[in-house]
């Protein structure tokens, strides 16, 4: 510690004599940092990294079992690409070991189903989440008596655990509960296929809206009064007001703020495993990529490690589309946030 | 030293908020009391939206079993009996050793994320060094991996070691989302720390160790208080990883609602449930209210849902 303390010496702010040179100094800062930082790494390097590799290995390797013939235990040993297979393609292996196309009812035909299911939910809760959450910003953003209630508000649904608010849907929405008896309706709201979809639909709205309305505002706020001023002046209407400089001026914010839902809303698990059990409909209405994930482990590691890293890549390859199609640039934009909100 | 920098920040937000009520009360004016009135109707809808749900729990928390589908809006057939079957270990609701856990599994997560979490902060925050932006990304992308990446593996690995239901095999996890938004919160809240006092205790002969120790850590506190509470709220919401990874004796009170028994058997414990829900939380609840301020800040700069 101490050698690096001489080293990084000067002060930050203060312009710096040639000589000591900025190379220097971030030399010596680089190596405090390696220490400070390796904790973090290693600590992420064991729960997360080690996981991720293991579940990739898994993931080529076969089911254990007892070989039928000796009657011991055997290893798998390596499988190739078939339990990737037997989600994507939805190949099985029947009794004698032929590849044949999974029946009804096994779970590696439920893949494209929960894929979709997934994907639906994320695109219709991130929709729905995005347009109220500007909404409610927007609110919170201008001055009235009362709005300290709303900030307040707001937080409750954010600061009630998932699982609490799943079972509490679910009261909602039992058959005789308070939600078919405000609508007059006698909606199946947890087996029936539509209905359970939007139940899901509705809670997780209830419960994540608070969130991204909360990341909305931190962007609004940085914008200027004066350019509204400067608007009116011209003669803006208020919807021109809001689609022409609001709008534009909180997109980084807003891209950020949909990319960390959407990549949340991808991995769902809590809210459908509680209110529906992934059922409804025919069964499988509401089941996940992640509750399909969960429902495999106890039929086997290695398949489940499969499905479990498919589920990873596809939320990688969304989250990259994110940051490289589309721009977002999440550091960076929250770097401009709080410097905005310091001044 | 610390009160020096709270009143220094209280005074620039006062600042700012007096700045911006001027200009937002002459706006107002103008547009006259048309959109007062639909601000008002729009922030009312938006409470009872919030609000309602809980509402409806905490009213059937305290309602009579038998009267579970009553609509009545105010409480009725007040009772609680509810609350006794909710911690009635006889009818196999374990909900006071759930809590314990919850709150067990949720202080040593928050410390130890505190901990190995603070350093990297503060090089993130302070030092110039090769590789900060990508160190970022990364630890940003870690609190967004999806838990079941993860589940498989661990119930392997844990199933070979004998760890599976112990508490341990519950606080791994849980560090894997927990670490990466301790780190990225407090790099945010760092960023805008007076650190020129830093430098002035540096002149008068700190060293960089002592100056972080004496001077940045009591002016730091309130930032990792705020972020602890985010920590804490996170791991206490878990719900997938516990569900899968642990056993009746140390399950956290996620799953202990998500399988819960009523007083009635054949019939879903839906006052029972709810009077659970009221207890896991109205003490989150009261704690986010209380520091509402540094949580938004807090969410806000993170970025990372709890």
């Amino acid at each position: 510690m101490s050698t690096a303390t001489e080293v990084v010496g000067a002060p930050a702010g203060v312009p710096r004599a040639p000589r000591t040179g900025a190379k220097k100094k971030r030399r010596g800062e680089t190596r405090v940092a390696i220490y400070l930082v390796a904790p973090t790494l290693i600590l992420l390097a064991v729960v997360i990294g080690y996981p991720v590799v293991s579940a990739i290995i898994m993931s080529f390797q076969k089911d254990a079992g007892l070989d039928p013939a000796t009657g011991l235990f055997v290893a798998g040993g390596f499988a190739g690409i078939s339990n990737y297979a037997h989600w994507i393609l939805q190949q099985c292996l029947d009794t004698s070991g032929n590849t044949i196309s999974c029946p009804p009812g096994n779970l590696g035909s439920q893949f494209w189903n929960a894929t979709g299911v997934t994907f639906f939910f994320a695109v219709v809760t991130v929709a729905l989440e995005t347009a109220f959450g500007v909404w409610m910003a927007i609110i919170m953003n201008r001055t009235f008596r009362g709005r300290g209630l709303v900030r307040a508000a707001i937080l409750v649904p954010w600061a009630i655990p998932t699982a609490v608010t799943a079972k509490l849907w679910f009261f909602i929405f039992a058959t005789s509960g308070i939600a078919n008896a405000l609508l007059q309706t006698q909606i199946l709201w947890t087996s029936d296929e539509w209905a359970s979809r939007f139940a899901i639909i509705i809670a997780d709205t209830w419960k994540t809206t608070p969130f991204m309305a909360l990341l909305i505002l931190a962007g609004l706020q940085i914008i200027p009064e004066d350019v509204y001023e400067a608007a009116k002046m011209d003669g803006a209407t208020t919807f021109q007001q809001f689609w022409r400089i609001t709008l534009p001026l909180i997109r980084p914010a807003l891209m950020v703020a949909v990319l960390f839902r959407i990549l949340d809303a991808l991995r769902i698990y809590d809210l459908p495993a509680i209110l529906t059990g992934g059922g409804g409909g025919t069964g499988n209405a509401t089941t996940t990529l992640s509750i399909l994930v969960v429902d495999q482990i106890r039929q086997g590691f290695n398949s489940a490690s499969a499905l479990s890293t498919i589920t990873f890549i596809i939320i990688f390859i969304v989250a990259f589309i994110f940051v490289r199609v589309l721009g977002t640039n999440v550091v960076r934009t929250q770097q401009a946030q709080q410097k905005g909100a310091a001044k | 030293m610390s009160a020096i920098a709270a009143t220094a920040t209280r005074t620039v937000a006062r600042d700012r908020a007096v700045a911006a009520v001027d200009t937002r009360a002459i706006a107002m004016k103008r547009r006259g009391r048309g959109r007062g009135i639909r601000t008002g109707i729009s922030a009312a809808v938006i409470v009872l939206w919030c609000l309602a749900p809980f509402y409806w729990m905490i009213v059937t928390a305290f309602r009579d079993v038998g009267y579970t589908y009553d609509t009545a809006f105010w409480p009725t057939h007040v009772t609680f009996d509810n609350f006794t079957t909710a911690f009635s270990t006889q009818l196999g609701n374990h909900l006071g050793k759930a809590l314990l856990n919850s709150l067990f599994i949720g202080v040593c997560v928050t410390a130890i994320a505190l901990i190995i979490g603070i350093f990297a902060a503060y090089a993130l925050a302070r030092l110039d060094f090769r590789f900060k932006g990508i160190l970022l990304g990364v630890i940003l992308g870690a609190s967004m991996f999806p838990g079941v990446a993860l589940i498989t593996p661990l119930f392997q690995l844990f199933t070979n070691i004998g760890w599976m239901g112990s508490y341990q095999a519950l606080i791994l996890p849980s560090i894997s989302f927990v670490l990466p938004l301790t780190v990225y919160t407090l790099t945010s809240f760092f960023r805008e720390m007076p650190w020129d006092l830093e430098e002035a205790a540096r002149i008068d002969g700190c060293t960089q160790a002592q100056a972080f120790r004496k001077i940045i850590l009591p002016l730091a506190a309130p930032a990792v208080f705020t972020t602890a509470i985010l920590a804490f709220i996170s791991s206490w919401n878990e719900y997938l990883i516990s569900s899968q990874l642990s056993s009746d004796a140390t399950q956290p009170v996620t799953v202990a609602i998500a399988s819960f028994a009523g007083s009635q058997p054949h019939q879903e414990p839906y006052t029972t449930v709810m009077a659970a829900g009221t207890i896991v939380t109205i003490p989150l609840v009261i704690l986010v209210l209380i520091f509402q301020r540094r949580i938004v800040a807090g969410l806000t700069a993170g970025g990372v849902k709890g």
